[in-house]
């Protein structure tokens, strides 16, 4: 969470602001949280997180660093440009249902549905624009509204009506499934326009070099900018604000990472679309849940239901739009999974791939349990259960030992989860 | 002191409700003045929780009037009751715990700058807020889980001061409290009289009671059982009354006259 990283109170270092100052003269509290400044303060205040049981996302972090150097152990094709180009761009169906997956996770409920829902969206455009010449600009748009009136009318029954979601959406699984097949009709499978809008979301890639560098300069200098002028502002306003020196380290992390994923891209086919649209639609949402009041309602929910109502909060409104917008994002993931094999077939939105969106979800980081969670932490959920699927599809193992691997992985966070609550318990910070 | 103006702030006449067979409130009359605290009391089950709630705006009465600043109003929903001006800090604080305390003292109501969260200009005012009430936590920046029972309590009063309500409702705010935390929260309560709050106090402690009201309303199953003036009544006489070991119809008589004698 990042709320915390500024928890640093002005009581303890240098005081510049008048109006801080008499803050600090008033609370002098042995048990307020003191922080140094500077370097050893910051590793202090992460070995304070680290035995609070404030993990973050760390674990899933150093996961994924062990699954990529086994997989490059068992086979050195692993970490190749290619290889890693290809499964940012195989990870963004499942991620963006992970996404959708986030917000309903977030109220401590869940959403079965969204494979199904995922299914009905690449159907619903395969037979608008291929079987009924529609515009597909116009298909591509009703397909996801067909998504978001899905999840507004599980919303409905769980947040109106008081059904629990687990039973809405369980039964959304099976009749929007049962829908899809009924719309694709006796032939079953549909085949895609191999130019056209949806093909074109995961087979495009922005050839000039400058596609993918020049993204990761925006995104490093928008968040320097970002914190250093938020920093100013909180300064300005005499409330504690994070040291320069920290906002220069997390811009040197950030923009190593992205510059490393730029040219990963560029050794191979340069920046595909697909990752441009999930980075941005994790820019959106990130923003949405973290910087607005809608956002904070969210949390809100997933924290106590009795004081959002008692705050004011429309209750029913806010779940029915978070299950809108969870089957919004089912049916982008599902048109960028029938971008991904050009069609549109029965299969579409069955097998793993509920499961995997719930577990890419919750091996991210988003709390089971509600009210705790960022729509990033899909991201990396995403890419440590794709990167265990390429691996073993170039060991050549069969996806019997992918499922049970991916299982374990997901025990393993949920087994994270549970114990770093209960630390958090013992240390008072649950 | 009471300073007691020609209309109350709040004033109740016959409310009744009722849950289903059970007749929670019969009759009750309430009239709560600006810069006044009136303690409400009453053994469990007297109906104090489910009046609170009726004047909150959560239950809906079924009979009688509740008077606001001499006029009739419908407080149908909590909305109602905060659009009124009306603040209550219920007993198990309605506090998010995974959102930090800015977050919760701001929530349904956060400062917006160009339709996003101003969470610097939130932080300010939360901490000045804090200044003001002398209220001492770790970090504004820490989920109120990290909190401690005390603190949380601080925490729920504190937000309600931020609508500047008219009337404060606080149910049982000292039940969880240290000597200490105590002492601050019935100070902070003083202040919000002699700031010219009215004042409902639900409480259990004689003692806090005895401090800080200016009347007492006793509530014994679901009715009223009379209101003291507190400095004129013995505690005796109040414990007697929530416990129905007197009259009622004498102890409402009693207290008239007593009441009218001071004025």
């Amino acid at each position: 969470m990042s709320i915390d990283k500024t928890s640093a109170p002005p009581e303890d270092g240098v005081v510049e602001n008048p109006e801080a100052a008499a803050g600090a003269a008033t609370a002098v509290d042995p048990r307020l949280l003191v922080r140094e400044q500077g370097f050893a303060g910051y590793v202090a205040e992460f070995k304070r997180k680290l035995k609070a049981g404030d993990l973050g996302s760390i674990p899933v972090v150093l996961g994924l660093v062990i699954i990529w150097i086994i997989f490059q152990s068992l086979n050195s094709n692993f970490l190749t440009a290619g290889n890693l180009s290809d499964i940012s761009v195989a990870m963004v169906g499942t991620g963006m249902i992970a996404v959708g997956i986030v917000f309903v996770l977030l109220l401590g409920e869940i959403d079965l549905s969204v494979g199904s829902v995922s299914g009905v969206a690449g159907a619903a455009f395969a037979v608008l624009n291929i079987t009924h010449g529609m515009n597909e600009v116009l298909a591509f748009v009703l397909a996801i509204l067909t998504g978001t009136v899905a999840g507004a009318i599980h919303g409905f029954f769980f947040a109106k009506v008081g059904v629990p979601a687990f039973a809405v959406t369980l039964a959304g699984l099976l009749f929007w499934n049962g829908f899809m097949l009924k719309i694709l009709g006796d032939n079953g499978t549909i085949n895609l326009n191999a130019d056209g809008l949806v093909a074109n979301l995961t087979s495009y890639y922005f050839s000039d070099v400058a596609a993918a560098y020049g993204l990761a300069a925006v995104v490093t200098v928008l968040y320097f900018l970002s914190a250093y002028f938020g920093n100013k502002r909180r300064e300005a306003a005499g409330v504690p604000s994070r040291p320069l020196s920290e906002t220069i380290l997390r811009t040197v992390l950030l923009a190593v990472v992205s510059f490393a994923a730029a040219f990963i891209f560029n050794q191979y086919k340069g920046l595909p679309l697909a990752v441009l649209i999930f980075v941005a639609v994790l820019f959106v949402t990130d923003f949405v849940l973290r910087r607005t009041s809608y956002g904070r309602k969210v949390f809100a929910l997933g924290g106590s239901v009795e004081a959002s109502r008692r705050a004011g909060i429309n209750v029913t409104m806010v779940r029915i739009s978070v299950f809108a917008i969870s089957g919004t994002f089912a049916a982008l993931g599902g048109l960028f999974i029938a971008s991904k094999i050009a069609s549109a077939n029965q299969g579409a939105g069955g097998g793993d791939l509920l499961m995997n969106a719930i577990a890419a979800a919750v091996i991210g980081g988003t709390s089971l349990f509600g009210g705790r969670g960022r729509t990033w932490n899909a991201l990396l959920g995403v890419l440590v259960i794709v990167s265990i699927q390429y691996g073993l599809a170039l060991e050549g193992i069969a996806s019997p030992v992918q499922y049970m691997i991916t299982g374990g992985v997901l025990l393993a966070t949920v087994v994270i989860d549970a114990v770093t609550r209960k630390t958090q318990k013992t240390a008072g910070r649950a | 002191m009471v300073h007691v103006s020609a209309t109350p702030v709040l004033a109740l006449r016959g409310v009744s409700k009722r849950f289903g067979a059970v007749q929670a409130l019969t009759d009750v009359e309430l009239e709560v003045h600006a810069g006044e605290v009136v303690a409400l009391v009453g053994d469990n089950g007297a109906g104090k929780s489910t009046l609170v709630k009726t004047i909150a705006g959560v239950h809906p009465i079924d009979d009688g009037v509740i008077e606001w600043e001499g006029k009739a109003v419908q407080v149908g929903k909590p909305q109602d009751a905060q659009a009124l001006g009306i603040a209550t800090v219920y007993q198990d604080l309605a506090l998010c715990d995974n959102i930090d305390v800015v977050g919760n003292l701001f929530l349904g109501r956060e400062i917006r700058r160009r339709g996003v969260l101003d969470e610097v200009e939130m932080e300010r005012r939360s901490r000045e807020l804090l200044d003001q009430l002398s209220i001492r936590i770790p970090s504004v920046r820490i989920p109120i889980a990290s909190l401690s029972g005390g603190q949380r309590q601080v925490v729920a009063i504190a937000r309600s001061m931020l609508g500047d309500p008219k009337l404060v409702i606080l149910d049982e705010p000292t039940a969880a409290l240290g000597v200490e935390q105590t002492a601050q929260v019935l100070d902070l309560v003083e202040r919000l009289r002699d700031r010219g709050h009215a004042v409902i106090l639900i409480s259990h402690n004689m003692a806090d009671v005895k401090a800080v009201a200016d009347k007492v309303a006793v509530l014994r199953l679901g009715r009223n059982n009379g209101v003291f003036e507190v400095k004129s009544t013995s505690q005796e006489e109040i414990i007697s009354a929530i416990t129905g070991a007197t009259d009622n119809a004498v102890t409402r008589r009693a207290a008239r006259s007593n009441g009218e004698s001071k004025k």
